[in-house]
């Protein structure tokens, strides 16, 4: 996984960024003003690791910011924004106080939100919360390749789960996505 | 036809509206934040409707290729709710968003001392955070509140050309010219403007610094009166340029002007009128 340090070499050209890093560091909420505004400010060219230069930027921000102020990015977030939370989560030092982060972004109808809640940072959400969401998962088409640790976490409660939705799914006449059947088999053999 | 509707509160229409929208030719739309029709009692609910169009609305739209922005602000009418007004302090957040291209609707409702002090104040964060300005006409003494709009936009100090002065009639429209600001009409059933009323005011002012709008919501109202205000003037002689210029340069040009606005993979779509496709550049 892309560490803060990795970020940080990468983004140590930009010096617009440096400078406003000194001055969240000194001023906490002037990280409101500047995280919305990342990718006008500080580019959004795309770098190693699947990061992009405005993801990179909101996720040093938000490393030199209190964990109020990375809630309230998030609360405040447009989608973007909270894509750009949800994925600098593992790399900050705020222990488990971002889980209703990902509680949050479960609940949304939003397919991009949803599975950028089951990243590394998912480690964290309990078992039931978790097979809840890769059920959501399957319900509304998101892949399951984007869930961390897929196949470690899946249980047999998830399997009997999954089942059940195949059974309504066969009912209607409806397909199940072929990695969620795939899921079920390797659930099966199990 | 390619279509720019520059004000249109999507979060009041379903999703079959946004299919109709899709097939008549609409490529994009600006949501402006207004009034629900129901009075909001906390600055929670506005966040939370912000929220909305920057976020959920822009996803649905795009489920049919439609992009989305947002203007931001707190509308005349709860500017006079106490309860409400804390919200202007929250706008600085919403106004540093990538989708959020003006400060809007602002302007007046009832002319009260409370909208006076909103109208200003939201002109200053218009100035602050280089966004132009989208400025509602009151329903009731229209042409009073619009002069008065007019003098206030001109003591703020924000370039004319940044701001569109929305919902004009036959007896604000030359106010409006005057005074140099972008003119808005929006095409609504029964109370505001009709694509026949609308051509007439184009043959008489001209396609110049125009914005038409269907500005539907939760009222009667109509997506795709933009498209028939186009098939309107194309029958009254206009050409297809003409409507074109209304129809999507003049939102294009008059919104580019925050810096904020992506149609990035939109201008380039062919223009289409009547069957026939005409090729253009990006605009
Ligand atoms: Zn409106």
């Amino acid at each position: 996984m892309t560490t803060l340090d990795q970020l940080k070499s990468e983004l140590a050209g930009n010096e617009r960024l440096t400078d406003d890093l000194r001055r969240v560091a000194d001023k906490p909420e002037t990280v409101a003003g500047l995280f919305p505004a990342a990718g006008r400010r500080y580019g959004r060219e795309p770098l190693t690791g699947g990061w992009t230069t405005d993801e990179a930027a909101r996720a040093l921000l938000l490393s030199v910011s209190p964990a109020d102020q990375v809630l309230q990015a998030y609360r405040y977030g447009d989608t973007a924004e909270k894509l750009a939370v949800l994925k600098a989560l593992p790399l900050l030092p705020i222990g488990d106080s971002g889980v209703p982060l990902l509680e949050d972004a479960l609940r949304t109808n939003d397919t991009r939100l949803v599975s950028a809640a089951l990243g590394p940072y998912a480690d964290r959400l309990g078992q039931e919360a978790w097979r809840q969401a890769v059920l959501k998962c399957v319900f509304m088409g998101v892949p399951l390749k984007e869930v961390h640790r897929l196949h470690d976490r899946a249980d047999a409660e998830l399997g009997a789960m999954l089942r059940a939705f195949a059974q309504e799914r066969a009912a209607a006449g409806r397909d199940m996505p072929p990695d969620a059947l795939a899921l079920l088999d390797q659930l099966k053999e199990a | 036809m390619r279509i720019f509707d520059p004000h249109i509160h999507m979060t009041s229409r379903t999703t079959d509206d946004y299919a109709r929208m899709a097939e008549a030719g609409v490529l994009a739309v600006v949501e402006p934040a207004f009034w629900l029709g129901q009075p909001r009692t906390s600055p929670g609910s506005f966040t939370d409707y912000f929220d909305s169009i920057i976020g959920w609305e822009p996803f649905r739209a795009s489920q049919f290729g439609i992009r989305h922005h947002a203007t931001i602000a707190l509308n005349p009418k709860e500017a006079n709710d106490p309860r409400c007004r804390p919200v202007l302090d929250l706008l600085p957040r919403y106004l540093a968003k990538d989708g959020v291209v003006a400060v809007g609707e602002i302007g007046y409702d009832s002319m009260t001392p409370a909208e006076d002090e909103a109208f200003a104040a939201q002109l200053a964060l218009a100035l602050d955070h280089e966004l132009p300005a989208l400025v509602h006409t009151p329903h009731r003494d229209k042409a009073r509140g619009t002069q008065r709009s007019i003098d206030v936009i001109k003591e703020s100090g924000i370039d004319p050309g940044r701001v569109v002065l929305d919902h004009l009639n036959e007896v604000t429209v030359a106010a409006a010219k005057d005074a140099g600001v972008w003119a808005g009409f929006s095409i609504y059933p029964d109370t505001k403007m009709s694509p026949d009323r609308m051509v007439t005011i184009l043959q008489e002012y001209g396609p110049e610094r125009v914005l038409i709008n269907s500005a539907a919501d939760w009222g009667k109202s109509d997506p795709l009166l933009t498209l028939r205000t186009g098939e309107a003037m194309l029958k009254a002689g206009f050409s297809e340029d003409d409507v074109d210029r209304v129809l999507w340069q003049n939102p294009v040009a008059f919104y580019s002007q925050s810096g904020r606005l992506d149609i990035s993979d939109k201008s380039e779509v062919e223009a289409t009128f009547a069957g026939n496709s005409i090729l253009r550049g990006g605009s």
